[in-house]
C-alpha cells in the first residue's frame, strides 16, 4: 500500500461511513443493533488504522512529508489536508470519545425511549467533521469540517424533539452557532484577501515574509478568533454553552463538550500554527512590522480570554445546584485551561493541549455517563441532592465519579493532573507567569464544587427509597474512562513523548 | 541493600489494595488488623536495617534508587526514584515505626466498627503516600505524596462522616474533612507554583541536582529574588500542611477523625511534612535569609498563640491539637534560625510524645464512652493505671523535664534561637514553653487526679485492651529515653567529642546549608548556655507547680475561676481561638460566595449589557428599548455579548497595529 | 468593473455583514433571524468573490460555492428546528424560549 493511502485511511474510513450511514439506515429498516455495530466499527477501524500509522516507520522519522510531495496523489492531498504527525492523535482521540459516547448512548436512549437510528448517522457525520478539522491544511477544508461537525451537533442537541429543553438548546445553539460561523468565514475571507491564498502553507509563508495587507490581516485574526472562541466556548463567547449543554441529551453533551471542544482547539492549533510567528522570531525581532505586533497582541488577548474563561467558568459553576449544569460550566473553565496551550504558542503548549484533551475526554465523558445513568426521564434527578448517599446504593458508580472529580480537580496521580501540569508549565515557559497563577487560583476555586459532589455522594444520607440504575453497556464506557484516567496518570510520557516529538 | 528501598512504600500499597479489594469479605478483624500492621511493620524493619547499615558505613552522598521512569518528555524527565540519605531514613523510621504502633493500637480502638477494613486500608494508603513524600528524590514525587497524604487524611477525618462534631460553621465530621482539605489546597497552590519556578530557573526538579547547582553557585544565588519567591511559596505550602499561621485553623477541626488518625496524621507524621520540606531544601532556604526570618517569626508566633489557646480549652483532643500546632511552631522557629538538626530532632521526639498523648487520650475516651470534656472526667488514675502512667511520662517529656525526650530537643531549639536569633525570640518561646507545661499538667490533673466528676450511672471507666496499652508503653519508653539521641554538647563533652548523635548523623545533609549560614562546627563551652538551660528547667518546674497548685491542691479551682472573671475579654478571645475562623468566614469565604452568586452572574448579564447598551449614545433608544427587556436565557442577549466581545477584540488588534 | 477599487466591494460586504449581525440581534422572529444569518453569509460570499477577482485566483470562487451549499444545509436544519419549536410551543419568537437560564 502506498504510504499516503495508509496515512489518509482514517479520513477515508470516516468519510465512507459518514456517506453510507444513511444508506445502511434505509436498508436495515428496524435493526438498531446492526446500525450500532456499524458505528462502532467505524470508530474501531479508525483506531486500527491509527495503530498501523503509529507502527509505520515513516511516522516518526518525518520521511512522510517529502514522500507526500513526490507523488501526484500525495501532492493533491497535501494541499488540502495534513496527514500523519499529531493529527493522528486527534483521530485516536475523537474515535475514543465516539466509542465512549456510543456505549453510554445505547443505555441512555433506551431509557428515554428515543433510540432512533439517526443518532448513529449524526454521530458519524460529526466524527468525520472533526477529523477534517484536525487534518485541515486549507481554509476550505477547515470550514467544511467545522460546519459538518456543528450542523450535526445542532441536530443532536435537539434530538429529544418532544422535549422543550432539548429544542431550546438546539435553537440557541443553532442561532448563535450560525452567527459565529458568519464571523469565522468572514475572517477566512479577510485572511484570503490579506494573503491571497486559502492554503495554510502558503499563508504561513506569506506571513513569515511579511507579505500581507495589515488591515485585512488584523481583521481576519480578530474575526477568526471570535468564531473559534465561540466553538471552544471561551469567554465572552461562552454563554451558549451552559444552556445548550444543559438542555441537550446528556450523552450528546458529553460528546459535544469533549470531542467537539477538542475539535475546536484542533482548529485553533491549525490556524495559530499558520498565522502566529514562532516565539523565537518574536523575541528576537528588532523591527516591529505589523505581523509581529499582531501576533503579540493576539497572544495577549488570548491570555486575557483564557484567564477570564477559567475564572468565570469556575465561579459560576460554584453556584449551580444542577449537576449537569455544573459540569457544563466547568467545561467552560476547562476550555480556559486548554487555551493556555495556544497562548504559550510552542511545542510544549500544543502537546499539552492534546494531552489535556485526552485526559479531558476520559474524565468528562466518564462523568457525563454517570450523570446520564442517574438521570430520570425528562431531565429530572439531576440535582446535587439527588446524589446523596450514592456511595451506599451504588458504590462502583460513586467511586468512579469520585475519581473523575479528582481528576477534573487536577489531583495526582490522575490524568487531569498531568494535563494541567504540562499546560501550566508551558505557559510559564513562554513568560506568562501571571496566567499560570490565575489558572492555579481558578483550579482551587473548582475544588469546591467538584469535592461538593463527592461530599454529597459519600457524606450525606439519602432520604426516600434508593435509586435504581439500569447500567448495561454504559458500564463499558465508565470502565474505559477509568482506565484512561488512571493509565494516563501513571504513564503520562507514553503519550507526551511522541507528542513533543511530533510538534517539534 | 539500599536498592530494595522500593519495598518500603510498596508493602503498604499492597496492604491498601488488598484490604480495599477483599477487606469487605474478610470477616476476621484480627486478620485485617494483622495484614494492615504487618505491611507497615516489615517496612519499618527494612528501614531499620538500612539505618544500621548507614551507621556502620556512613553515607557521604545520597543514594538514588530509580524505580520507574514516570515522565520522560524530551525537555523534561522525572523518575520515580527514591533518595536514601540520613534525613529520609530518619523520617521513614518515624513514619513506619510510629505508624506500626498506631496500627496495632487501632486494632483495639476500632474494634467492632463497621468500617474496620476500610480504616486499615486508608491507614495503609496514608503510610504509602507519606513514604513517597519523604523518600522522593524530586519535587514532583514529593508533591504526589503531599497530595496523597492530604487525600487520605481527608478520607480519615471524614471516616465517621455522619457523627456530630462541634466547630465553627461545622456540624458534621464531613465538613471538618472538607475544611482541612481546602485549607491544604491553598498551601498546595504555593507548592505547585514553587515547583514551576524551580523548573524554570534551574531546569530540574531533582533534589540532588538542585543541590549541586546551588552548591556550585552559592554566592551568585544568595539574595536572588527568584530563590526568595520560591522559598516563600514552599513555606506557604509548609504552613498549610503543618498548620502554621495563617493556615492553622484546620488542624483543631481535623480532630473530628478517629483518635488513632489524630495521633498518626495530625501529630506524628503528616503535619511534620512541612518541616521535612524545609529541611530537605535546607540549602535553598539558607540562601534566602529573608524567608528564614519569615519562617522564624511565623514559627515563634504560632508557638505562642497556639499555646495561649491551649491553656483554656476543655476538650482533651482540642488541647492536644493546639499543643501540636504550638510544638510545630517550635520546629519552624528552629528552622528559621537555621537549626535544622534541632528541628528534625524535635520532630522525632514530638512524634513519640505527642503520638503517645493522643493515643492516651484515645484510651481515655475509649474507656469513657467517647467523652471529650475534661471537666467531666477526673480521678481516672485508679481505673486506667497504664494509660495514666504513660500519659504522665509524655507530659513530663513535652514539658521539658530533664532527661525526658522533650527536654533535650526543646532546649536545643530554645538555645539555638537565642544563639542565632534574638533574646526576644527566646523569651517568647520560653513563655510558650511555660504555657505548654501548664496546660499539659492542667490536663493531667483534670483528667486523672482528684474526685470523679463523671456520671457513674452511665460511664464505667476501664483500662483499654492490650493491643492499645502495649503501644502506649513502647512509646512512653521512647518518650522517656529518646532524648539521649541528641545530648547537647555542654552536657556530654566529657565523654565524647560530639555527644550529639543526631547532629553527627545528619551532618552530611545539612553541612552545605550550615556553611552558607556561617555556622561553625566547633562547639564552645559557655556559661550562658548552662544558665539558659537552668532557666528553662525552672520555668517548666514552676509551671507544673502552678498547674498543681491551681487544679490539684485547690478543689474549687478558685484561681483560674477568678482569672476568667477578671480577664473576661482575654478569656473569650482565647476560648474562641482569636476568632480566626469567624474572621476567615466573614472576610474571605462569605464575600466570595455572595459576590459570585449575587455579583458576577447577575452583574455580568444585567449590568454590563444594560450599561453598555445605554452608553452608546445615538443608538441607545433604538437599541435599549429592544435590549432592556432582554434578560438572561435569551439567545440574542448572548449574541450581543458576543458582538461586544468581537468589537473589543478586533479594535484591540487594530489599534495595536 | 476594474475601475471600482477593491475597497468599495469590501466595504459593501462589511456593511452587509453588519446589517446581518444587527438583524440577528434585534429581530424576534426566528425566520427573520435566519434571513439575517443568510445575509451575513452572503456578505462573506461577496468578499470572497471580489478578492478572487482582484487576485486573479479561482480558489476564492470555489469557496463561495461551498458556502452556499453549507448555507442551504444550515437553513434546512434551522427550519426543522423551528418546526419542532412551533409544534411544541406554538411560537417562533426567539425571545419566548428562555427556560434555560442562570
Amino acid at each position: 500500500m502506498e504510504i499516503q493511502v495508509l496515512f489518509s485511511l482514517p479520513l477515508i474510513i470516516a468519510s465512507f461511513f459518514a456517506v453510507f450511514m444513511p444508506v445502511f439506515d434505509a436498508i436495515l429498516k428496524k435493526n438498531k443493533q446492526i446500525i450500532f455495530l456499524f458505528t462502532l466499527l467505524n470508530f474501531l477501524l479508525v483506531i486500527v488504522a491509527d495503530i498501523f500509522i503509529f507502527a509505520s516507520p515513516e511516522f516518526f522519522t518525518g520521511v512522510l512529508k517529502s514522500g507526500l510531495e513526490n507523488s501526484d496523489f500525495g501532492k493533491f492531498l497535501s494541499d488540502a489536508v495534513s496527514l500523519g504527525g499529531y493529527t493522528s492523535f486527534f483521530d485516536l482521540l475523537f474515535a475514543i470519545a465516539g466509542i465512549l459516547t456510543l456505549f453510554a448512548a445505547k443505555d441512555y436512549l433506551k431509557k428515554e425511549s428515543y433510540e432512533l437510528k439517526e443518532f448513529y448517522s449524526l454521530v458519524s457525520f460529526s466524527f468525520a467533521g472533526m477529523l477534517f478539522i484536525a487534518h485541515a491544511n486549507n481554509l476550505l477544508i477547515l470550514f467544511l469540517g467545522i460546519e459538518l461537525m456543528s450542523i450535526s451537533f445542532f441536530v443532536l442537541s435537539g434530538f429529544f424533539r418532544n422535549n422543550i429543553l432539548s429544542i431550546e438548546a438546539s435553537l440557541k445553539y443553532f442561532i448563535l452557532g450560525a452567527f459565529a460561523t458568519g464571523f469565522l468565514i468572514f475572517g477566512f475571507a479577510m485572511l484570503y484577501g490579506a494573503t491571497g491564498s486559502l492554503e495554510l502553507k502558503v499563508i504561513a509563508q506569506k506571513i513569515s515574509f511579511n507579505q500581507v495587507t495589515p488591515i485585512y490581516f488584523a481583521l481576519a485574526i480578530g474575526l477568526i478568533f471570535v468564531g473559534l472562541a465561540f466553538k471552544a466556548s471561551t469567554f465572552p463567547f461562552h454563554q451558549w454553552a451552559p444552556d445548550v449543554y444543559t438542555g441537550a441529551p446528556t450523552v450528546v453533551t458529553g460528546f459535544m463538550s469533549t470531542a467537539g471542544k477538542t475539535a475546536a482547539f484542533a482548529a485553533f492549533i491549525v490556524i495559530t500554527k499558520a498565522i502566529f510567528l514562532s516565539n523565537l522570531v518574536i523575541d528576537n525581532a528588532t523591527v516591529n512590522p505589523p505581523v509581529i505586533a499582531i501576533t503579540r497582541n493576539s497572544r495577549e488577548i488570548l491570555a486575557i480570554i483564557a484567564a477570564l474563561t477559567m475564572l468565570v467558568g469556575n465561579i459560576t459553576a460554584l453556584m449551580q445546584t444542577n449537576v449537569k449544569r455544573m459540569l457544563a460550566f466547568s467545561s467552560v473553565a476547562h476550555a480556559g485551561y486548554i487555551l493556555l496551550g495556544i497562548v504559550s504558542n510552542n511545542s510544549n503548549g500544543w502537546s499539552g493541549i492534546v494531552f489535556y484533551a485526552f485526559a479531558y475526554v476520559f474524565m468528562q465523558i466518564g462523568a457525563f455517563v454517570i450523570v446520564s445513568l442517574i438521570e430520570k426521564e425528562n431531565g429530572s434527578n439531576l440535582n446535587l441532592s439527588d446524589y446523596n448517599g450514592l456511595s451506599k446504593s451504588h458504590p462502583f458508580l460513586s467511586a468512579s465519579m469520585a475519581i473523575f472529580m479528582f481528576s477534573l480537580v487536577g489531583l495526582p496521580p490522575f490524568a487531569g493532573f498531568f494535563g494541567k501540569y504540562y499546560l501550566f508549565l508551558s505557559v510559564i515557559q513562554s513568560g506568562y507567569l501571571w496566567l499560570a497563577l490565575v489558572a492555579v487560583i481558578a483550579s482551587i476555586i473548582s475544588i469546591y464544587f467538584y469535592i461538593g459532589l463527592i461530599i454529597n455522594m459519600y457524606f450525606k444520607e439519602k432520604e426516600g427509597e434508593p435509586l435504581t440504575v439500569q447500567c448495561k453497556t454504559s458500564g463499558i464506557s465508565i470502565i474505559l474512562s477509568l482506565i484512561g484516567v488512571i493509565f494516563l496518570g501513571i504513564f503520562p510520557s507514553l503519550l507526551m513523548n511522541p507528542l513533543l516529538n511530533l510538534f517539534k | 541493600m539500599y536498592n530494595i528501598v522500593w519495598l518500603i512504600p510498596l508493602l503498604p500499597l499492597i496492604g491498601f489494595i488488598f484490604l480495599g479489594l477483599v477487606g469487605k469479605k474478610l470477616k476476621s478483624e484480627s486478620l485485617i488488623g494483622t495484614i494492615g500492621s504487618a505491611t507497615v511493620g516489615i517496612s519499618f524493619l527494612i528501614a531499620f536495617l538500612m539505618f544500621l547499615k548507614m551507621l556502620s558505613t556512613p553515607l557521604e552522598a545520597p543514594v538514588i534508587v530509580n524505580v520507574y521512569k514516570w515522565i520522560s518528555a524530551g525537555y523534561f524527565s522525572i523518575n520515580i526514584a527514591y533518595q536514601i540519605d540520613q534525613l529520609s531514613i530518619l523520617y521513614t523510621m518515624i513514619v513506619t515505626g510510629v505508624g506500626f504502633l498506631i496500627h496495632i493500637y487501632s486494632i483495639g480502638y476500632m474494634h467492632g466498627d463497621r468500617g474496620f477494613f476500610r480504616f486499615f486500608a486508608y491507614l495503609n494508603l496514608f503510610i504509602f503516600m507519606m513514604l513517597n513524600l519523604v523518600l522522593a528524590n524530586n519535587f514532583l514525587l514529593t508533591f504526589l505524596g503531599w497530595e496523597g497524604v492530604g487525600l487520605s487524611s481527608y478520607l480519615l477525618i471524614g471516616f465517621w462522616y455522619d457523627r456530630k462534631f462541634q466547630g465553627i460553621r461545622i456540624i458534621w465530621t464531613g465538613h471538618a474533612a472538607n475544611k482541612a482539605f481546602i485549607m491544604n489546597r491553598i498551601g498546595d497552590f504555593g507548592f505547585l507554583i514553587a515547583m514551576f519556578m524551580i523548573f524554570v530557573n534551574f531546569g530540574t526538579l531533582e533534589y540532588t541536582e538542585l543541590h549541586n547547582i546551588l552548591v556550585s553557585n552559592t554566592i551568585s544565588y544568595q539574595y536572588s529574588s527568584a530563590i526568595g519567591i520560591i522559598t516563600i511559596l514552599l513555606f506557604l505550602a509548609a504552613t498549610g500542611k503543618s498548620a502554621q499561621i495563617p493556615l492553622a485553623v484546620w488542624l483543631p477541626d481535623a480532630m473530628a477523625g478517629p483518635t488513632p488518625v489524630s495521633a498518626l496524621i495530625h501529630a506524628a507524621t503528616m503535619v511534620t511534612a512541612g518541616i521535612f520540606l524545609v529541611a530537605r531544601n535546607s540549602l535553598l532556604f539558607a540562601l534566602a535569609p529573608s524567608t528564614m526570618n519569615v519562617i522564624a517569626v511565623i514559627g515563634i508566633s504560632t508557638a505562642f498563640f497556639a499555646a495561649t489557646i491551649g491553656t483554656v480549652q476543655n476538650g482533651i483532643k482540642k488541647v492536644l491539637a493546639y499543643s501540636t500546632v504550638s510544638q510545630l511552631g517550635f520546629m519552624f522557629a528552629a528552622l528559621g534560625v537555621g537549626a535544622y538538626t534541632a528541628a528534625v530532632f524535635h520532630v522525632m521526639m514530638h512524634a513519640f510524645f505527642k503520638g503517645l498523648l493522643f493515643l492516651g487520650a484515645g484510651s481515655v475516651m475509649h474507656g469513657m464512652h467517647n467523652e471529650e470534656d475534661i471537666k467531666k472526667m477526673g480521678g481516672l488514675q485508679k481505673y486506667m493505671p497504664i494509660t495514666y502512667k504513660t500519659f504522665y511520662v509524655a507530659s513530663l517529656a513535652i514539658a521539658g523535664i530533664p532527661l525526658f525526650a522533650g527536654f533535650f530537643s526543646k532546649d536545643e531549639i530554645m538555645w539555638q534561637t537565642y544563639n542565632h536569633g534574638s533574646a526576644i525570640a527566646w523569651f517568647v518561646l520560653a513563655l510558650s514553653a511555660f504555657m505548654t507545661a501548664f496546660y499539659m499538667f492542667r490536663l493531667v490533673n483534670l483528667v486523672f487526679h482528684k474526685e470523679e466528676r463523671f456520671d457513674h450511672k452511665h460511664i464505667h471507666p476501664h483500662e483499654s485492651p492490650k493491643t492499645m496499652t502495649i503501644p502506649l508503653i513502647i512509646l512512653s519508653v521512647l518518650s522517656a529515653l529518646g532524648g539521649f539521641l541528641g545530648i547537647p554538647y555542654i552536657l556530654g563533652f566529657w565523654f565524647s567529642h560530639n555527644p550529639n548523635f543526631l547532629d553527627n548523623f545528619l551532618e552530611p545533609v545539612f553541612k552545605d546549608a550550615n556553611v552558607v549560614l556561617g555556622f561553625s562546627e566547633n562547639h564552645q563551652l559557655g556559661g550562658s548556655e548552662y544558665l539558659f538551660m537552668l532557666i528553662s528547667v525552672t520555668i517548666a518546674l514552676f509551671s507544673i507547680w502552678t498547674a498543681y497548685k491551681w487544679y490539684y491542691y485547690d478543689d474549687k479551682w478558685s484561681v483560674p475561676r477568678k482569672l476568667v472573671l477578671k480577664f473576661k475579654g482575654i478569656y473569650k478571645l482565647l476560648w474562641n481561638k482569636y476568632f480566626v475562623d469567624e474572621v476567615y468566614f466573614t472576610t474571605i469565604v462569605d464575600p466570595l460566595i455572595t459576590s459570585s452568586r449575587e455579583g458576577l452572574w447577575k452583574f455580568f448579564d444585567v449590568k454590563i449589557i444594560d450599561g453598555l447598551v445605554n452608553g452608546l449614545a445615538s443608538i441607545t433608544t433604538f437599541f435599549g428599548n429592544q435590549v432592556r427587556k432582554i434578560q438572561t436565557g435569551f439567545a440574542q442577549t448572548y449574541a450581543i455579548v458576543m458582538l461586544a466581545g468581537a468589537i473589543i477584540l478586533i479594535s484591540w488588534l487594530f489599534f495595536g497595529l | 468593473m476594474n475601475n471600482i477599487p477593491l475597497e468599495y466591494y469590501i466595504a459593501l460586504s462589511g456593511i452587509l455583514f453588519t446589517i446581518g449581525t444587527l438583524g440577528v440581534i434585534l429581530r424576534r422572529n426566528a425566520i427573520i433571524v435566519f434571513m439575517s444569518l443568510e445575509i451575513m453569509l452572503n456578505s462573506v460570499n461577496l468578499a470572497f468573490i471580489s478578492f478572487a477577482r482582484y487576485l486573479g485566483d479561482t480558489s476564492g470562487e470555489i469557496f463561495v460555492f461551498f458556502v452556499m451549499a453549507v448555507a442551504a444545509a444550515e437553513s434546512a436544519i434551522g427550519l426543522a428546528i423551528i418546526l419542532a419549536l412551533f409544534r411544541k410551543k406554538q411560537t417562533i419568537y426567539v425571545d419566548e424560549v428562555n427556560v434555560l437560564k442562570h
